[in-house]
């Protein structure tokens, strides 16, 4: 059987469209809101959801995110809500969705345990950004068996060998950080980025989406061209920060509407 | 067997739990740190620098009116706290500075809990003609304003850190940002044996010149080994230090002293190995504070060395096999630890190393007098005299 990223990157791709990732923290500012948002994000446009599990730590993240994060442990959000939650919505959301976070978390939950709750949830994906695949050596296997897809990223820096690595053991996508640096908004998309994602889609059968400071239409709409797909994350949780209820939901499913009226054209 | 693996694994603990950026710049690091290590001239340097400008070897001093008290084992003070900037941190420094200099980086980042390491790095930057940057967290700054007027008198830049804690921990989040960031011309000089390998065995390495002399001192006056050796765990350094060149003696007992804060029943405390259990931060794999969700847990000690929610992998392993024991040490006893040896040697320690002197004094009395402890005297006290002053409700 399909998974369900695989087959929405085979539907894209048959109509020659490109996927578009959107990232919100799960339980930003409470679990209610997420939930809510989850089926409208998916209508509006977003072709996989990026679910982040706050943390503490955040040492991958800009401000932005790190915010939201705290936003969330504020309301008390636990692994054990965001699963129940997305399995209260799952049948509700069309589109695949991957949790996205730092490794104690899961690792605390339990490997094993979690691979098989969250596939149970209805969850699709696994991204952990400081799990590379050198320590992936106790998830891939549970995940493997629980059929939860693990998705590493690559960066400018990572070399042939790690391209390499990552191809072995990666499922899903792929996502390649665009920049050296933490999540948060750029002013501009740098010049070599077309050519390294060549380079990387070349040597990577998965497919390839690129984040990490894109945050406008017009950005998004650039760096697709060379990629099966981007990634929208800081801008999209900046919106939690100016607004609340009703006016955060139309905010951010017209952000997505814009983002995806943008791949399209 | 030979530790760490090839991957920097103690045991379960240890690896590169880090973002893939990095991934190139640990492996770049591993590959000039194996390479230096060896290297006779790298070798010289780093001696050159320990004996001339840091003050090596440091004294192992006879604590004999002390040791006279207690009625028990007699009691080895290895005197780091006379190494020039006051604690054992510049033997780390010196190291990764010298091999900074060799990768050609200018630019050397540092994170800092007390300020000692923060100094230590702005020391070797200004000796080394270095760009440094200190990530301090807010809380921090305001308790410890005499060190970050050091490391600025040195030409460091002091960045502020507001997030999460504004403590250690969030100052090691922030230096780990700022080098994703700046990883083509920035060298990280981690200040204990955490972190992503080769940290952890890089740092060990460069300190275990502490545990290499007092040997050498020990047997000289002595002519044996110690019976057990005591140092104060935050992170580990000096622990690992003085611990490393005996692991394979299997007679002499390692004793690690973690703060125990208000009490470890309290749930105030800083100590991991002896109240926590693995998880995963800032790179590692070790035991490390958390609650039942695996959110990082906040550290609590009077002194701020030890104010850290994880330990050096090296150390979990160190517990997991046996080899090591780990106790704990209450602010109050630390504070009591430190007046007394003040009172009766004339030497003031840092509340870190008053820790490791609080656990001699209830170990010594069960001893023999025919046997002896060497303790780390990782730093000095003067940094900590105002916490001491405000602890014993003293106002200047």
């Amino acid at each position: 059987m399909k998974s369900r990223i695989q087959t929405r990157f085979n539907q894209l791709h048959k109509q020659g469209g490109k996927a578009l990732v959107t990232f919100i923290t799960a339980g930003d500012p409470d679990l209610a809101t997420t939930a809510a948002l989850l089926p409208r994000m998916a209508e509006a446009g977003a072709d996989i959801i990026e679910l982040g599990i706050p943390f503490s730590d955040p040492m991958a993240d800009g401000p932005t995110i790190q915010r939201a994060s705290e936003r969330a442990l504020a309301s008390g959000v636990t692994l054990e809500a965001v699963l129940a939650m997305v399995s209260s919505i799952r049948d509700q959301v069309s589109a695949p969705i991957v949790l996205m976070g730092y490794s104690n978390p899961i690792y605390s939950y339990g490997w094993q345990r979690f691979a098989q709750d969250a596939v149970k949830a209805g969850v699709d994906g696994l991204l952990l950004v400081d799990l590379p695949p050198e320590e992936a050596g106790e998830l891939l296997p549970a995940s493997k068996a629980a059929g939860l897809e693990v998705i590493f990223l690559l960066t400018p820096t990572s070399d042939e060998t790690r391209i390499k690595q990552v191809s072995r053991h990666g499922s899903g996508f792929l996502y390649y950080v665009t920049v050296t640096g933490v999540t948060g908004a750029r002013q501009s998309v740098s010049n070599s980025l077309a050519d390294e994602l060549e380079n990387v889609r070349n040597s990577i059968k998965l497919p390839v989406v690129a984040g990490f400071g894109i945050s406008t239409p017009e950005q998004a709409a650039q760096v697709a061209a060379a990629a099966d797909g981007v990634v929208v994350g800081s801008a999209i949780v900046k919106l939690f920060e100016q607004y609340q209820g009703e006016q955060l939901q139309s905010e951010v499913t017209g952000m997505i509407r814009s983002l995806k009226d943008a791949l399209s054209s | 067997m030979k530790q760490p693996d090839k991957h920097g694994h103690f045991g379960i603990h240890g690896g590169r739990y880090v973002p893939e950026t990095l991934m190139p710049a640990l492996k770049e690091l591993e590959e000039a740190y194996a390479h230096y290590r060896n290297d006779k001239e790298f070798k010289q340097e780093f001696q050159y620098y320990l004996r001339e400008y840091v003050g090596r070897p440091s004294p192992l001093y006879f604590a004999e009116k002390l040791t006279r008290q207690l009625g028990g084992a007699k009691i080895y003070l290895k005197r780091e706290d006379l190494n020039h900037t006051g604690a054992h941190k510049v033997n780390n420094t010196i190291g990764q500075g010298l091999l900074a200099k060799r990768m050609k980086k200018g630019r050397v980042i540092a994170e800092t809990g007390a300020g000692q390491h923060g100094v230590a790095t702005a020391t070797i930057a200004a000796l080394f003609g270095m760009q440094c940057e200190v990530f301090m967290g807010a809380e921090d700054i305001r308790r410890q304003a005499l060190n970050v007027f050091r490391m600025k008198l040195l030409g460091a830049t002091v960045n502020p850190v507001t997030a999460g804690t504004a403590t250690l921990k969030d100052a090691m989040n922030e230096a780990l940002r700022d080098w994703v960031t700046n990883i083509h011309n920035t060298f990280y000089v981690i200040g204990t044996v955490a972190g992503p390998h080769p940290y952890p065995m890089m740092v060990r390495d460069f300190q275990s010149v502490i545990g290499t002399e007092a040997k050498k001192q020990h047997k000289k006056v002595e002519g044996r080994l110690p019976d057990a050796l005591v140092a104060c765990v935050g992170g580990g350094s000096n622990a690992m230090g003085l611990f490393y060149p005996f692991l394979k003696d299997t007679g002499v007992r390692l004793i690690g002293v973690e703060a125990a804060g208000h009490g470890i029943a309290s749930g105030a405390h800083a100590a991991p190995l002896c109240a926590g259990r693995p998880g995963i931060l800032h790179g590692q794999r070790s035991y490390l504070l958390q609650d039942a969700h695996g959110q990082v847990a906040n550290a609590h000690s009077i002194s701020a060395g030890l104010d850290y929610p994880g330990v050096g992998p090296e150390h979990a392993w160190l517990k997991d096999t046996g080899r090591a024991e780990y106790v704990s040490i209450t602010d109050d006893e630390a504070l009591e630890a430190f007046q007394r040896l003040t009172r009766e040697e004339g030497i003031m320690p840092a509340l870190e190393s008053s820790h490791a002197i609080a656990h001699t004094l209830k170990l010594a009395p069960t001893m023999p007098k025919d046997q002896t402890i060497v303790v780390c005297l990782s730093g000095r006290g003067d940094k900590d005299i105002h916490t001491v002053a405000d602890a014993l409700g003293v106002k200047f």
